[in-house]
C-alpha cells in the first residue's frame, strides 16, 4: 500500500465529483431535500383531525360536551350538520373523518339512568388514523363524564369527597411532546446517508467502465486496496460533512433534542458510512452500467433503510417473519443508535449491542469489497 | 535494473481462449532491447490480445510470457511497474485538465515529486500542448490527446512502452510526429511493441510481426520480408478489363502470384525482365489493352496479402 498512489487517486476522484454536476447534487443537494421531504412530509400524529358534529339535542349539555371536543388539540371541529344525510356525504367526500352524534335523548338518560351514549362514525380507510381517532374521541368522552359525576355530586351536597378511580399520572420520557417528529428525523439522518453514501459510490467504479478509463487504470501498479480506499475516501468526507448538515438542520430547523455526544454520533456514523460506501463500491464493481448500478444503489440502501429500519416504522409491530429479516438490514442498528443518541442521549457503552453488530458488518462488507475489483479484464 | 534486460519482452507459445474462440493461437517471439517491433494485421486478427496479456491485463490460457523479467501471470505488479500502456481508445481523463491528468499519472507511478515538474513539462512540451496545460482533455483534438496520452505513459520513463493502435483516428501529421517521438524513445534505449493496422506504419519499425486470425504468420525486418519472402519481383498492370486481365494473368507462364489492388493489378513473377517483354504481348493476345506494366518495389501490404494467401493455400479451405 503506498500512500502516494492512493493520495493520486483521491485527488482525481475529488476533481471528477467536482466536475460532475449529477454528484455535486447528490452529495448536497439531496441531504437537503431530503430533509425537508421527510421532516415535513412524513407525521405519524393525529393532530387537529377535521370533525363534524350533529347535535340532535341541542341541549347545554350537549353543547358542553362539544366544546370539549372543540378545546381538544386532537381535533377541530368543521361543520355542524342537522340531518344525517348531510354527515353521509360529508364523510364521502372527505370532508371530515369523523362524525359526533349527540342524540336526542343525551341529558335526559343521564338524568334518569346516569348513563348515556354518543355515537361515532368514522372514516377508516386509514385504519391506523381511525384507530387513533376513535381512542381521542373517548379520552374526550371520558374526560367529560368524570366531570359531569364531579358536578353531580357537589350538587347532591355530598361532602364526601368524590371517590375518583385511581388515574393514571404518565409522565411520558425521551419524546416529552409526543412528536412524531422527534422520532422520525434522526431515521431520516441514516435515510440520507445510506442514499448518498450508496448513490455516489455505485457510480464510481462503472463509470471507469462506461468511459474506458478502467482499462488504463488496471495497466498501472496502483493496488486494488489503493484503488478502493483512495476512491472511497473523499466519499466519506462528504458523508461525514452531510451529516453535520443533517444533524445541524434537525438540532436547528425541527428542533429535534440532541442529548447524546458529539462523539458517540461520530462513532456510529463513521461505521454506518463504511458499510454504506463498502456496499456501494461492491455494486460497482459488479455492474459496468452506471444506470443499472445507480439502481441497484437504490433497491439495497433506500428500500430497506425506509421500510425495515424501524426508521417511521416500529419494528416490534412487524410481523415476526419480516422482524428476523430486519437484523440484516444494517440500518436498523444505526437507526437504533440514532434514536437512542438523539432522545435518550446514549452513549457509545448502552449502545454495545449495535455497535457491535455495526462493526460485524462494517468487518464483512470491507472484506468483501477489498476482495471483489480484481485487476483483470478477463 | 530492469531497463538492462537484453530481451525484455518473451512470449512463448501464447495462447488466450474466450470460451471456444481462440483469439490468440501459439504465439512465440523475443523482443530486444531498444527495438521497436510493430504487430501489423487486421481488425481482430488478436494483436490487442497478446498485447494485453503481456501487459497482466488478461491471464493466457497457455504458454507462459516474462515482460522485464517478470512472469505476467504470477507478478503482474511488478510487469505494470515497467511498462507504460497506451490502448486504442484514448485513455486519459477527459474530464481533468493536461495537468491533471500528468499529476495523476505521476502520483499513480509515484514519480518523485522533485523531478515530476520536470517530467510533466516535458511531456507537455512533448505533446506541443504548453500554454494548454489547464484546458480540459475533453476539448482537446485527436492528435493532441494521443500525444498526452503517450507523454501520460512515459511519464516514470518505463523501459518497455506497449502502444496498442495509439495511431488510429488520427491525421496523417500527427501520425508522423508521433513516429518521430516514437523513434526518439527507442534511440533512449526504451523498448517499444506497438500495434497497428496502417500497413505503410511497418516502414518505421525495426521488426514487423505479421498476424492474422491469432496466429503470428512471420516476423522480420520490413526489407527482410520483402526480400526473401516474396521470392520474386514485383510488378504493377493497369488496364482495361480488369477481370479479363486477372483471368489471363493467372495462366501465364513465369507469374506466381495475381492480386488486385484497387484499380490496379499486383503480379508476382520469376523475372522482371523477361515478363516485361512477354507480357504486354500476352495480354494483347488475351484482348486485354495495357496502359502501364512496369516493375515497383514491394510494400508490407503485398508481402502480407501474398503471405496470407500463401497460408490459407498450404491449410486448404478452413471449415
Amino acid at each position: 500500500m503506498r500512500s502516494r498512489r492512493l493520495q493520486a487517486v483521491a485527488v482525481k476522484e475529488v476533481l471528477q465529483i467536482w466536475r460532475d454536476p449529477i454528484s455535486l447534487m447528490i452529495a448536497l443537494l439531496m441531504p437537503f431535500m431530503q430533509m425537508i421531504l421527510l421532516g415535513y412530509g412524513v407525521s405519524l400524529d393525529v393532530k387537529h383531525l377535521p370533525i363534524c358534529v350533529f347535535d340532535r339535542e341541542a341541549s347545554q349539555n350537549s353543547q358542553a360536551l362539544l366544546k370539549r371536543f372543540q378545546a381538544s388539540e386532537y381535533f377541530s371541529i368543521v361543520a355542524g350538520f342537522d340531518n344525517y344525510r348531510d354527515v353521509t356525504r360529508a364523510l364521502d367526500r372527505g370532508l371530515c373523518r369523523l362524525v359526533v352524534v349527540v342524540p336526542t335523548d343525551f341529558t335526559e338518560r343521564l338524568t334518569d339512568t346516569g348513563r348515556s351514549a354518543v355515537q361515532a362514525l368514522v372514516d377508516a380507510t386509514d385504519d391506523n388514523t381511525a384507530n387513533i381517532a376513535i381512542g381521542y374521541a373517548q379520552a374526550v368522552v371520558t374526560g367529560f363524564s368524570s366531570t359531569v359525576l364531579i358536578e353531580a355530586s357537589a350538587l347532591a351536597g355530598s361532602t364526601v369527597a368524590v371517590l375518583q378511580p385511581i388515574a393514571a399520572q404518565s409522565r411520558v420520557w425521551f419524546n416529552e411532546d409526543l412528536e412524531s417528529r422527534n422520532f422520525i428525523i434522526p431515521g431520516v439522518v441514516a435515510l440520507v446517508m445510506a442514499l448518498v453514501g450508496a448513490q455516489l459510490t455505485s457510480l464510481t467504479i462503472s463509470r471507469e467502465w462506461e468511459r474506458g478509463t478502467m482499462e488504463l487504470l488496471v495497466s498501472t501498479p496502483v493496488t486494488p486496496m489503493e484503488l478502493m480506499l483512495g476512491k472511497l475516501l473523499p466519499y466519506f468526507a462528504i458523508g461525514l460533512l452531510d451529516a453535520v448538515f443533517c444533524l445541524a438542520f434537525a438540532v436547528f430547523w425541527f428542533d429535534v433534542p440532541f442529548r447524546g455526544t458529539l462523539m458517540t454520533l461520530f462513532f456510529t456514523t463513521s461505521l454506518f458510512l463504511t458499510v454504506v460506501l463498502g456496499i456501494g463500491y461492491l455494486i460497482s464493481t459488479g455492474i459496468r452500467r452506471q444506470v443499472g448500478a445507480a439502481q441497484i444503489g437504490l433497491l439495497v440502501t433506500l428500500l430497506p433503510t425506509t421500510l425495515l429500519s424501524g426508521f417511521a416504522f416500529p419494528i416490534d409491530q412487524m410481523p415476526p417473519a419480516v422482524q428476523a429479516v430486519t437484523y440484516i438490514v444494517f440500518a436498523r442498528y444505526y437507526v437504533t443508535i440514532l434514536k437512542a443518541v438523539f432522545l435518550k442521549g446514549s452513549g457509545i457503552l448502552d449502545l454495545t449491542a449495535p455497535i457491535l453488530a455495526m462493526i460485524i458488518y462494517a468487518g464483512i462488507i470491507a472484506f468483501l469489497a477489498a476482495r471483489a475489483f480484481r485487476k483483470r479484464l478477463d | 535494473m530492469t531497463g538492462t534486460i537484453e530481451t525484455p519482452v518473451v512470449a512463448e507459445r501464447l495462447v488466450k481462449r474466450f470460451g471456444s474462440f481462440t483469439a490468440v493461437d501459439d504465439v512465440s517471439f523475443r523482443i530486444a532491447r531498444g527495438e521497436i517491433v510493430g504487430f501489423l494485421g487486421p481488425n481482430g486478427a488478436g494483436k490487442s490480445t497478446i498485447i494485453r496479456m503481456l501487459c497482466g491485463l488478461l491471464r493466457p490460457s497457455e504458454g507462459r510470457a516474462r515482460v522485464a523479467g517478470f512472469d505476467v501471470a504470477r507478478e503482474p505488479e511488478r510487469v505494470r511497474e515497467n511498462i507504460g500502456y497506451m490502448s486504442q481508445k484514448f485513455s486519459l481523463y477527459t474530464d481533468l485538465t493536461v495537468a491533471e491528468n500528468l499529476r495523476f499519472f505521476g502520483g499513480i507511478y509515484r514519480v518523485p515529486r522533485a523531478v515530476l515538474p520536470e517530467r510533466m513539462g516535458f511531456a507537455v512540451e512533448m505533446a506541443g500542448l504548453r500554454h494548454r496545460e489547464n484546458m480540459l482533455v475533453s476539448t482537446l483534438a485527436g492528435g493532441w490527446k494521443q500525444r498526452l496520452a503517450l507523454g501520460c505513459a512515459i511519464l516514470h520513463r518505463p523501459p518497455i512502452l506497449f502502444l496498442d493502435e495509439p495511431t488510429s483516428g488520427v491525421d496523417p501529421e500527427s501520425r508522423r510526429r508521433f513516429w518521430d517521438l516514437i523513434h526518439d524513445l527507442s534511440a533512449d534505449g526504451v523498448t517499444v511493441l506497438v500495434s497497428t493496422h496502417y500497413m505503410d506504419e511497418a516502414e518505421y519499425c525495426n521488426r514487423v510481426a505479421l498476424i492474422d486470425r491469432g496466429r503470428l504468420i512471420e516476423m522480420a525486418s520490413p526489407s527482410a520480408l520483402k526480400q526473401h519472402t516474396l521470392g520474386g519481383d514485383l510488378l504493377v498492370v493497369e488496364c482495361e478489363g480488369m477481370g479479363t486481365a486477372m483471368a489471363a494473368l493467372h495462366e501465364a507462364p513465369g507469374v506466381r502470384d495475381v492480386a488486385a489492388f484497387g484499380n490496379s493489378i499486383h503480379i508476382l513473377v520469376e523475372s522482371a525482365g523477361a515478363a516485361l517483354a512477354a507480357l504486354p504481348d500476352y495480354l494483347a493476345g488475351c484482348g486485354v489493352r495495357v496502359t502501364r506494366i512496369e516493375q515497383i518495389k514491394p510494400t508490407i501490404e503485398d508481402i502480407f496479402v501474398q503471405m496470407i494467401g500463401a497460408e490459407a493455400r498450404a491449410e486448404g479451405p478452413r471449415p
